[in-house]
């Protein structure tokens, strides 16, 4: 016991909680928030920095105006894909850490389809683009299989298994960039041909001026079409059901009858998959070829996007596009300290305020203290 | 309150932000009464748990807690244990006014909690188990010589147990003991007891009763918390009573009251412990194990070749004492565990079947642990009361989830069976320990099972609760079903089964007729026992304990 707590006239106690009122859950989320952004601002201030200028500065370079909001929602894309990716695979209590890697497979599954070519050259976009999404899905669900075979049949540790495998991808991409994929030996691959490009809202312009220069894409409406299906899965389909229960308590979903190997290695195939989409909206929506270092980690900071979101497939959609905007600001702020340092932040205050929901606390008031230690 | 409280007990106690050194091993002061509550009430959000509750608990007497799930008889002890602190009252040890900040301070003025769910660790020894959590030895562990500090304080106390054995070697009664011991180690003057025989045979009961005496002859104090009446009538001094958070008879002793007395203090109102049997002509098989044989999760033979017939509308009791394979037997059956034999289910041999085909065949599986197994905690009535029909219509429309369906249903069974939660949407977790049989019941029921497995149905309900249980059973044979009952409550087991079959050491040592069936008889067949040699039993059961650690 510290000086300072025998000081104090009232000490704390958490006591378990039986039920948690219906807004405490949304009021702890944004109390996390609060309280992050404070302890980030007492950081900020330390380096000399005027914490309320940066939030404001935050605010409006993601969120100012039509066209960075366009940019936050270019951002928000792949990260409401690897969200939904993780939060699926957290239902089940699957701790899919490999988002990143299933990212970079489904990246290099779509540029796979034009580099081969798998579909002849100069085919129309409405061949080249689902081609592109069937192949995004299948290299991130591939990717997704082998740690989920590995769980399934020799239960090996998957967050182990999908943090090793996020390293093979990347080094796999380089392969790819650096080698037989090259342009004139630079990182990257050619650029893909026009129909093998994503829609953006500027190619509207023609017919609504007001749209020059938003270079949000038909991913974004991937992603949302996503969040919808995935939260069809989880809430209304049998399969979400076992996907649920499984997660909630894995004797009972035996019990059931529910073929737990089988849902392992299905669920790991589809969070991979969705993922590996997030891949292909990038490299077909945004930097129109496959290169190295294309993602700043979406698949990690994904993590936290699913954790925000509690897991909830509807709710990642807000929370990608709050952490899209951070991520467009900070490139405006700093190159990668404060942002981050923002977001490990957040997830440690939002995984701290956990406590909350399931103990309160009570106070104890000093006087029945010295009784106690008279007591004995 | 509702029985969350069963759980909150297993609350860490390192989440007390600042730990208290309470002072300990100052004698007691010379009053008579070894604990004192006065006015003792507890609020949790919604309910009173505990209101002006008060309770005495004189030196050397044992002093029994009756009351039902929910009655607040839990709260009040983990008060006295110092996992709550009371909103308003006052806790008086040894005639001084205490606050236990957690249970460290409960156990330093020599209280000490026996929980209903043993708080050991499988894999270590008797002694590390008792030694676990204290301050010393600080860095050397003489394991020998504390075990034979150990092994002396056991025999002074009637618990005899090998300090050197494993705890999975060890049997429920012999885990009762240290858990006994850890308290009386810890210099415990008083024991609470969270109803110690709910897990033991007969003959382990008597022997649990013969230490509570010697411990209270040596000046020790014991709550005694229980809802077995009977018990509480032939070991209990005093009697105190709660219902719904307050005290319904005071200290009353036990001399004299008759069970039904006890019941309606209990219940508030007559309680008939008589069931309605009809007489029914012996159905055809429908259940027939051959030579079943099954490994246990330690990798030794928990069933050593089980051949038993089950017919329609009949039901048949299992008798045994815990760990003699009756919980494999269930787990063969219903498909969780892998097994040599055959087990056929009206003719079809469903040995060795995947769950799901053998849910198909009309087998329901109430199993022992309720919420470890036959729940999911944090999903909601609904979720949980679909779990086996969720693949069919008409829950299941395609692929999908039929919503409304699943509502309707759950709504339907939560008042036909009558669960009782604010609403279908309440999780699970939140159901006291009766209601969340009902909605197994309610669930397996609704399936019209050809074949009932039953896994102590009524373990730890209360009263109310446990009549209804027997009499969804009685209705579920009248129907036609077969049943499996398995119970480690003997009572249970001769007033619900047409016939008893005792399982010991993986085997079948006798079935009989439960009508006029000797208990005595079916105790030492339970216990290894035969009616020619009644004292073997026991005693091999230590020694094969002891031969284990070799």
């Amino acid at each position: 016991m510290t000086a300072l707590q025998m000081r104090l006239p009232v000490s704390f106690r958490l006591e378990p909680r039986l039920t948690a009122p219906r807004w405490l859950s949304p009021a702890l989320t944004a109390g996390a928030l609060v309280v992050a952004l404070v302890i980030s601002g007492v950081f900020l201030a330390i380096v000399g920095a005027d914490p309320i200028r940066v939030y404001q500065h935050i605010l409006v370079s993601s969120f100012g105006d039509i066209g960075v909001l366009s940019d936050t929602l270019v951002k928000a894309t792949p990260l409401i894909l690897t969200g939904l990716a993780c939060s699926l695979a957290f239902r089940m209590r699957l701790w899919n850490i490999g988002a990143e890697g299933q990212l970079l497979m489904g990246a290099w599954g779509a540029s796979a389809v034009v580099l081969f070519p798998l579909v002849p050259a100069g085919s129309p976009a409405i061949v080249v683009l689902p081609a592109m999404l069937v192949g995004g899905f299948l290299g991130g669900a591939l990717w997704g299989l082998i740690p989920g075979a590995l769980r399934a049949r020799f239960g090996v540790n998957e967050i182990i298994a999908t943090l090793m495998l996020n390293s093979i991808a990347f080094a796999w991409i380089q392969y790819w960039v650096f080698g037989p994929w090259t342009e004139g030996g630079f990182q990257m691959t050619r650029k893909f041909p026009p129909e093998a490009w994503l829609p953006r809202l500027s190619d509207l312009e023609a017919v609504v001026p007001a749209f020059r220069g938003l270079t949000v894409h038909a991913g974004f409406l991937i992603a949302i079409a996503a969040a919808v299906v995935v939260w069809f899965i989880v809430e209304r389909s049998a399969w979400g059901y076992e996907i649920r229960l499984t997660g909630d308590n894995p004797r009972a979903a035996r019990y059931a009858g529910i073929r737990i190997g089988r849902n392992v290695l299905l669920v790991f195939a589809v969070s991979g998959g969705i993922a590996g989409i997030a891949g292909m909206t990038e490299v077909a929506g945004v930097v129109h070829r496959l290169q190295d270092n294309f993602s700043p980690g979406y698949g990690y900071t994904a993590i936290i996007v699913a954790y925000l979101a509690k897991f909830k497939p509807l709710r990642v959609i807000p929370v990608a596009i709050l952490f899209g905007g951070l991520i467009l600001a900070g490139r405006e702020i700093q190159p990668s300290g404060v942002p981050a340092m923002i977001q490990g932040t957040i997830l440690f205050c939002l995984i701290a305020s956990e406590v909350f929901l399931r103990y309160k606390v009570a106070i104890v008031r000093r006087a029945t203290r010295v009784a106690s230690a008279k007591a004995g | 309150m509702p029985e969350g409280d069963e759980r909150m007990r297993d609350a860490p106690s390192g989440i007390v932000i600042p730990g208290v050194a309470a002072a300990s091993g100052s004698a007691p002061a010379a009053s008579p009464l070894a604990v004192e509550l006065r006015g003792i009430t507890k609020r949790f959000p919604g309910v009173v748990a505990n209101d002006g509750v008060d309770f005495t608990l004189a030196r050397g007497e044992v002093h029994a807690l009756l009351g039902e799930n929910g009655a607040g008889k839990s709260t009040l002890m983990n008060i006295l244990d110092g996992l709550y602190q009371p909103d308003e009252g006052t806790i008086l040890i040894d005639g001084q006014p205490v606050a236990f900040r957690s249970p460290r301070d409960a156990i330093a003025a020599g209280l000490g909690m026996v929980h209903q769910h043993f708080t050991l660790v499988d894999s270590m020894s008797v002694t590390e188990n008792i030694l676990i959590g204290l301050d010393k030895p600080r860095f050397r562990l003489d394991l020998r010589r504390k075990g034979a500090e150990i092994a002396e304080l056991a025999e002074a106390n009637g618990l005899r147990v090998h300090p050197g054995a494993k705890l999975w070697q060890l049997s429920v009664g012999e885990r009762q003991r240290v858990e006994i011991l850890k308290v009386l180690y810890r210099g415990a003057r008083v024991l609470i007891m969270d109803e110690p025989t709910a897990v033991l045979a007969p003959q382990e009961v008597d022997d649990l009763f013969r230490t509570l005496r010697s411990m209270t002859a040596a000046g020790r104090s014991i709550v005694f918390i229980s809802h077995k009446l009977g018990e509480v009538v032939s070991i209990a001094d005093r009697v105190t009573v709660m219902r719904r958070g307050r005290v319904t008879a005071n200290g009353l002793p036990a001399t004299g009251m008759s069970k039904a007395e006890l019941a309606r203090l209990m219940v508030g109102r007559e309680v008939l412990e008589s069931l309605e049997r009809t007489w029914l002509p012996p159905g055809d098989v429908t259940l027939s194990l051959d030579n079943v044989q099954a490994m246990s999760d330690m990798g030794v033979p928990a069933l050593r070749g089980v051949s038993l017939d089950v017919r329609a509308g009949e039901i048949v009791g299992i008798a045994a004492v815990a760990g003699n394979g009756q919980s494999e037997l269930a787990e063969v059956i219903s498909g969780l565990r892998p097994c040599h034999g055959r087990i056929l289910v009206s003719g079809e041999d469903i040995a060795n079947h995947p769950v799901r085909k053998v849910i198909a065949r009309g087998v329901a599986h109430v199993p022992e642990d309720r919420t470890g197994v036959g729940t999911a905690p944090n999903l909601s009535l609904v979720d949980n009361l679909i779990m086996k029909r969720y693949r069919h219509k008409p829950i299941a429309r395609g692929w999908t989830i039929d919503m409304g369906a699943a509502r309707a249903s759950a709504t339907d069974l939560k008042d036909s069976y009558e669960i009782s939660a604010p609403s279908i949407d309440t999780e699970a977790r939140l159901l006291s320990g009766g209601n969340i049989q009902r909605l197994i019941l309610a669930r397996e029921i609704e399936s019209e099972p050809k074949l009932m497995i039953a896994v102590q149905p009524t373990r730890g309900l209360d009263v109310g609760a446990v009549e209804a249980a027997h009499r969804l059973l009685l209705e579920r044979r009248t129907a036609g079903a077969a049943i499996l009952l398995i119970s480690e409550d003997l009572d249970e087991v001769l007033t619900l089964a047409d016939r008893v079959a005792v399982l010991y050491e993986g085997r079948i040592v006798g079935i009989e007729d439960a009508a006029g069936a000797d208990v005595g008889r079916i105790g030492l067949l339970m216990t290894g026992g035969t009616p020619e040699d009644p004292l073997r039993g026991e005693d091999e059961h230590v020694e094969a304990a002891a031969k284990g650690l070799a």
